[in-house]
């Protein structure tokens, strides 16, 4: 029997090292990330009267809902942007973080069966969540859409989109990083400790109010705009804001946002990788 | 012959107790030890695995020190009694967890069928769960496209194939999880008990798919089972664990053997008493010796089980008598002998069971004497157990064979 240590193509040992990340595992499996995401969006409106209609429905509702208690109640200024248009624009973004933070915190708290029986990359699955996601996103920008231009038609506000827009796959890069390295975080720590699990889920909605959602920044002065400004997210709805219904882009903030969230998802992805290796034995 | 996985050393150590209040401060502590290069403290007071102690330790080791190699091309059985490592070590093989010591290598893809429809998503359509399930065990779109019609025909869903598996019998369920995973074509598969699901025919076809893969393709089965006539069946090699350590590894008829002896540890095969003050009984009549021969019994072997009884009366004329319970507490035969012990005396009775006559099972042996007029004496339920293990079959059902008695019947058939 000869042996010779190159022909292993599985080797199973303890605890790996803090960056042993296989990438071409990765890639291997991309067919599994492909069937993932077709799943989260076909599985979603099964047996729905309405099915894909949902995923308008929802936001327009939720953004109605702002207008009308953040605009129209509370009188909180849009910075002379039409309503119905500025709560869109900062949701839209915002949506997308949120939603790519809450699926990717449980993953492994809900997909426990699975990992307890089969081994495939578990990056796969909150991977597969922000790429449908980006369906969702892309179904909301078709709304924005459609009500810009009854504005317009109405003559209600002329068309602000400028050269800014550009950035808008950044923006995307820099939300999905954010909700994946935040998440990933959460759902290695739920792990052990399950309290976090319900912290996000309204940390989420709290944490809307420090990003500039239904309000615009223009409205703090000193250090409570820092504070805002420190808020990663802020960077992005504001910058998207600027290039749908004009304005001016801060590129400092918005490279300070690009580089937490860089930092956020590769200590995310760090962290992860090391929870599902043993996650089995704890949850 | 090729080695394909090589185990070696492998230990696994698990945490007892509810993982609550109190773990971040043992986290910290353990964190600290590693912190000044010393050993988790922890891993010096974890016991080895013995679910019949209460131990006073946090932790266990679920194994210990597990090495053995599997070559290529040959089905491996692996036995054992509940809890005596077998699913750890499956765990650590199909990568759901890893090994807290030690080292395991492997050639090739590993595919585990660790239980039924693993990644079934309930919404999806059969046809749907085919391509998510093939692709979570690692097969490409284009290979599994390329399978299709071959896993659906092989599980017998063709008419259910657009239906969400939600709806699916749980037998249907089985076989086209089954489907999915031998035709996945990995160098190494691990089947556990799937066997014990699911009628005669798929059963039938499963088992051939497995030697097909194995004699044919090359590949590689390690085969987890309680059902002792299959892996005598399908395996020439067996490794047994117990209480998370390998006992023993080689023929399979050798190592069936010694899980059975292993068994018999627990069970009450012989008892014999020196003097009469610690025989069971009372002061009629005390059992001083009684006994299940041979050691190892299987479906076609003949039972001998004899008693040594002393007479503590004038009284010489009695009747030994005894009930056999099969596992379901049903009582398969009750006998009994007329025998003469002189007074203050002892007699041997011995009863002589014909093989290919009980199913396998585990019994017990219900002890009654009376007096030749039937006057109750002496009852000892539970005097003896033994089990009477299945033996290889030249045929395709390896399933459990239904009967309380198995005995066999001249039969006659024209046409």
């Amino acid at each position: 029997m000869k042996e010779s240590n190159e022909d292993w193509t599985i080797v199973i040992k303890p605890q790996t090292g803090l960056f042993d990340i296989d990438f071409k595992e990765l890639l291997q499996y991309r067919d599994l990330l492909y069937i993932f995401v077709r799943r989260d969006l076909m599985a979603v409106y099964k047996q729905t009267i309405l099915g894909p209609i949902w995923f308008f429905i929802q936001p327009l509702l939720t953004t109605m809902v702002y207008a009308f208690v953040y605009g129209g109640i509370a009188n909180i200024g849009t910075d002379g942007k039409p309503r119905l248009l500025f709560y869109l624009t900062g949701t839209v973004l915002w949506a997308y973080f949120s939603e790519c933070l809450v699926s990717t915190s449980s993953t492994f708290t809900a997909n426990a069966s699975v990992f307890g029986k089969v081994y495939f990359p578990r990056v796969i699955l909150p991977l597969a969540k922000v790429i449908s996601t980006l369906f969702k996103m892309g179904i909301q920008m078709i709304l924005l859409a459609i009500a810009y231009a009854v504005y317009i038609a109405l003559g209600q506000y002329s068309f602000q989109v400028n050269g800014y827009i550009l950035t808008l796959p950044l923006l995307i890069i820099i939300m999905a990083n954010l909700g994946l390295g935040v998440g990933m975080i959460v759902t290695s720590l739920t792990i052990k400790y399950r309290d976090l699990q319900y912290l996000v889920a309204f940390g989420v909605q709290l944490l809307m109010f420090a990003a500039p959602v239904v309000y615009p920044l223009s409205r703090f002065h000193g250090k409570m705009l820092l504070l805002l400004k420190l808020n990663p997210v802020s960077a992005v709805i504001e910058t998207f804001r600027a290039a749908v219904l004009g304005g001016t882009v801060d590129w400092y903030m918005l490279g300070y946002s690009f580089m937490i969230s860089t930092v956020l998802l590769a200590a995310g992805y760090v962290i992860f990788n090391k929870a599902e290796k043993s996650f089995i034995d704890t949850v | 012959m090729s080695i394909v996985i090589k185990v070696e050393h492998v230990s696994k150590m698990y945490r007892l107790g509810e993982v609550g209040t109190g773990t971040l401060t043992h986290d910290l502590n353990q964190w600290w030890a590693r912190l000044r290069g010393k050993e988790d403290p922890s891993s010096k007071i974890a016991d080895l695995n013995d679910r019949t102690k209460v131990s006073d330790s946090q932790y266990v080791w679920a194994l210990k020190d597990v090495s053995f190699d599997v070559n290529q091309g040959e089905v491996l059985g692996i036995i054992g009694r509940n809890g005596a490592g077998k699913s750890t070590l499956l765990k650590i093989l199909s990568r759901t967890t890893l090994p807290t010591e030690g080292i395991i290598r492997a050639k090739g893809r590993i595919a585990s069928l660790l239980e039924v429809g693993t990644g079934f998503h309930p919404e999806l359509t059969g046809r749907e769960n085919i391509f998510q399930n093939g692709a979570i065990l690692g097969m490409t779109r284009h290979e599994i496209r390329r399978k299709f019609d071959e896993i659906v025909d092989f599980a017998g869903v063709a008419k259910y194939i657009d239906t969400p598996v939600k709806r699916y019998s749980s037998g249907m369920y089985v076989r086209l999880a089954f489907a999915v995973a031998a035709h996945l074509e990995p160098e190494i598969l691990i089947v556990d008990e799937v066997l014990a699901v699911g009628d005669a025919e798929f059963q039938k076809k499963c088992l051939g798919k497995m030697k097909d893969v194995s004699t044919n393709d090359g590949r590689t089965v390690l085969f987890v089972s309680h059902n002792l006539a299959a892996v005598k069946t399908l395996c020439s090699r067996s490794v047994l664990m117990s209480q998370g350590t390998v006992r023993d590894i080689g023929d399979t008829n050798q190592i069936v053997t010694q899980y059975v002896k292993l068994n018999s540890d627990y069970m009450t095969r012989r008892i014999e008493y020196k003097g009469e003050d610690q025989a069971p009984g009372n002061d009629k009549i005390k059992v001083l010796r009684a006994e299940v021969t041979p050691d190892v019994i299987s479906v076609d072997d003949p039972v001998t089980i004899s008693f040594e009884l002393l007479n503590m009366m004038h009284f010489t004329r009695f009747k030994v008598s005894f009930d056999l319970v099969n596992s379901s507490e049903q009582i398969v035969f009750s006998t009994a002998v007329d025998i003469t012990i002189s007074a203050r005396g002892s007699a041997s009775a011995k009863c002589y069971i014909p093989g290919h006559f009980l199913n396998d099972d585990i019994y017990s042996v219900w002890f009654y004497m009376f007096t030749d007029e039937m006057t109750p004496l002496l009852l000892l339920k539970d005097m003896l157990n033994f089990e009477i293990i299945d033996k290889s079959r030249d045929y395709a059902y390896l399933g459990k064979i239904n009967g309380v008695v198995r005995p066999i019947l001249r039969w006659e058939t024209s046409g």
